[in-house]
């Protein structure tokens, strides 16, 4: 979403609708929170203060209370992010196994050179995550919603090349 | 079976009998394989009843705690004077722990019959199934089953023709280990931050929306259906021989071992022989160092410990650790004890709520102290300073994450001390990319 122009809701049609049926499974609104949240990073890629403020109108809590939880939680995007975004495991069970190796062979042929930073194509941003909950098929990594087992430094350039 | 590998003979195939065979994975599937017996067996008893079989039945919590499964759900009000509330923790992030995912994604049934189960024996209509966030595909197979057992009436205003109501939600969570912790998981639900919450009140008085409430994992859910099929006493039976340990559990081993995977086996079961055995050993003809046997929250085994240690919830507190989550992390020979501590003590020090000074504070310093000893800059006395440091760590804050922390300091110091005083006598180059 751009920082110009006029601000677009998210809430409107058929994500409207989405949201009204989550606030069906919860006897409160405020729990909706996650939920919509999910929708937003959905259709932005991201989270912006505008939609955080839209988030907190449509469901009666302050924009400062919806920073507050979308800063607790790691996997919101407060700023844009590469159009695939990399999680790369390195806890001790995946460490274990060569998974810092991963990493710098993910930042090499990304050509993001540092961690948290975007390629100058726009095409990856990759970070460091802990454990993925797949510690027995190391390494564990996450292109975007894609969970992939058993990364090898060796089979990173045809992971990447499936992520045009 | 030992998931993805072939089953093992010496495995008890219960709760991952159909692991690997996407057959089960629909509801038709699922009733094929006698799914929703026990759900009916249920039904059909009084709640006080199926809460007196699981009681003993000796079935303990699979979530980390060991806390026994019927005594827990007998906390709520006999009497249902407001909503009561399940839920299903299958935020799995411990370390070394993979066992929740295979078992939504093989038997996404199987779990929703447990929580159904469970929802009768402690009369909540509403059951969350909170998944963490980076579980995609367990997560869209999960909502397929939902989708399923909606429309062949097993959920919903009529569940299994009994005219008593029975919904299920996934919740999808966002990144945040801490959320695995009960209370924090209920705060998550309801849209907050995953502070943990001081208790008392408990969550059977007082839990998700202010409602009597019951947490329950994923693995501890399922292994309600054999009680209920076959019987508490055959239950227990499988034990080999601890009446305290009942059943079987899923081990997800990790680290050095040729077969890592999940390995179903009866509690009590020679955690040497699972290592050695089961998953086929050591890689490349290295030797056993080290293990963690129940998730990284627990006490590091040396070797001969391990060779020791029974998989259950005695025999493992016997060799000085915990079950746990029954993630087992094996470090062979080659592995740097200093440095994967240090990323251990990064991983709590990342995922702290930061909500308890001790907490807070302690795990930070534990990631710069040893670092600085993997620098090579570490003094003698900062072996003393961490020992003094996860003291004041351990039984002082709202959860145990920071207790967590302090557990492979301690016991990695007690067991590795050689290893710890090599980079800072210099006998070890230091790590080149900490420098
Ligand atoms: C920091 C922390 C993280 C936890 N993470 C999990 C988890 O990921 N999954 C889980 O089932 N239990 C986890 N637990 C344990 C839960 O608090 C709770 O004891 C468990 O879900 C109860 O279920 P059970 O009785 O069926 O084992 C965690 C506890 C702590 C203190
Ligand atoms: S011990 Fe740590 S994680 Fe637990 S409540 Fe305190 S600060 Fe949060
Ligand atoms: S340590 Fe990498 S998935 Fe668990």
């Amino acid at each position: 979403m751009k920082a110009t122009g006029a601000y677009e809701p998210i809430f409107a049609g058929e994500r409207r609708k989405r949201l009204d049926d989550v606030f069906t499974c919860y006897p409160t609104k405020r729990a909706a929170l996650l939920p919509a949240l999910w929708i937003v990073q959905q259709t932005h890629g991201w989270i912006s203060d505008e939609a955080m403020t839209e988030v907190g109108q449509v469901l009666g809590v302050t924009a400062a209370y919806v920073k507050g939880v979308v800063t607790f939680y790691t996997m919101y995007h407060q700023h844009p992010v590469g159009r695939h975004f990399i999680q790369v495991c390195t806890t001790t069970p995946c460490n274990l196994c060569g998974a810092e190796g991963v990493v710098e062979a993910i930042l090499e042929h990304t050509g993001c050179g540092d961690l948290g930073a975007t390629s100058a194509d726009g095409r990856f941003t990759v970070i460091e995550v802990e454990c993925l909950g797949a510690c027995g098929f190391p390494t564990a990594v996450m292109v975007d919603d894609d969970f992939i087992e058993g990364v090898t430094v060796d089979g990173v350039p045809e992971l990447l090349g499936r992520y045009p | 079976m030992g998931y993805p590998h072939e089953p093992h003979p010496k495995e008890t195939l219960i709760l991952s009998k159909h692991f690997g065979d996407a057959g089960a994975r629909s509801y038709d599937g699922w009733v094929k394989c006698g799914g929703y017996q026990a759900l009916k067996r249920a039904l059909a008893m009084d709640p006080a009843d199926v809460i007196e079989i699981v009681k003993e039945s000796g079935l303990r919590g699979r979530g980390g705690a060991g806390f026994p499964t019927g005594l827990k759900w007998s906390f709520m009000p006999k009497e249902r004077r407001k909503p009561h509330y399940l839920c299903c923790n299958a935020d799995e992030s411990e370390p070394g722990t993979f066992k929740d995912r295979e078992i939504m994604r093989w038997t996404p049934h199987a779990l929703i019959e447990g929580c159904a189960i469970a929802q009768h024996a402690i009369q909540a209509e509403v059951c969350y199934i909170y998944i963490r966030g980076e579980f995609t595909e367990p997560i869209a197979i999960m909502q397929a089953a939902l989708d399923e057992a909606y429309r062949e009436g097993v959920l919903g205003g009529n569940a299994m023709g009994t005219n008593r109501r029975i919904d299920m939600y996934i919740h999808r969570g966002a990144g945040a280990y801490i959320c695995g912790e009960e209370t924090a998981l209920m705060n998550s639900i309801e849209g907050r931050r995953g502070n943990p919450r001081i208790r008392p009140p408990f969550p059977a008085q007082q839990g998700v929306f202010g409602m009597p409430t019951t947490i329950n994992n994923v693995e501890t859910l399922v292994s309600v259906l054999p009680v209920l099929n076959e019987g508490a006493e055959w239950y227990k039976d499988l034990s080999l021989g601890n009446p305290k340990s009942t059943g079987t559990k899923l081990f997800s081993v990790c680290g050095h071992v040729r077969k890592p995977g999940n390995y179903e086996v009866t509690m009590g079961f020679p955690l040497g022989e699972l290592v050695n055995d089961l998953c086929g050993g050591m890689r490349d003809g290295r030797t056993l160092k080290a293990c963690i046997p129940g998730g990284s929250s627990v006490p590091i085994l040396n070797r001969e410990e391990t060779e020791a240690c029974l998989l259950d919830y005695e025999g493992c507190v016997e060799q000085g650790t915990m079950l746990g989550s029954g993630g087992v992390i094996v470090f062979d020979d080659s592995a740097d004890m200093v440095y994967q501590i240090m990323r251990l003590a990064r991983f709590y020090a990342h995922e702290s709520c930061a909500q308890c000074t001790q907490c807070r504070e302690g795990t930070a310093w534990t990631v710069r102290i040893l670092e600085r000893i993997l620098r090579g800059e570490g003094e003698m006395k900062d072996l003393d300073l961490l020992l003094d440091l996860s003291e004041q760590m351990t039984g002082k804050t709202i959860c145990v994450l920071s207790d967590s922390c302090a557990a492979p300091i301690v016991s990695g110091i007690k067991k590795f001390r050689d290893e710890f005083e090599a980079y800072i006598t210099g006998a070890k180059q230091p790590v080149a990319a900490l420098t």
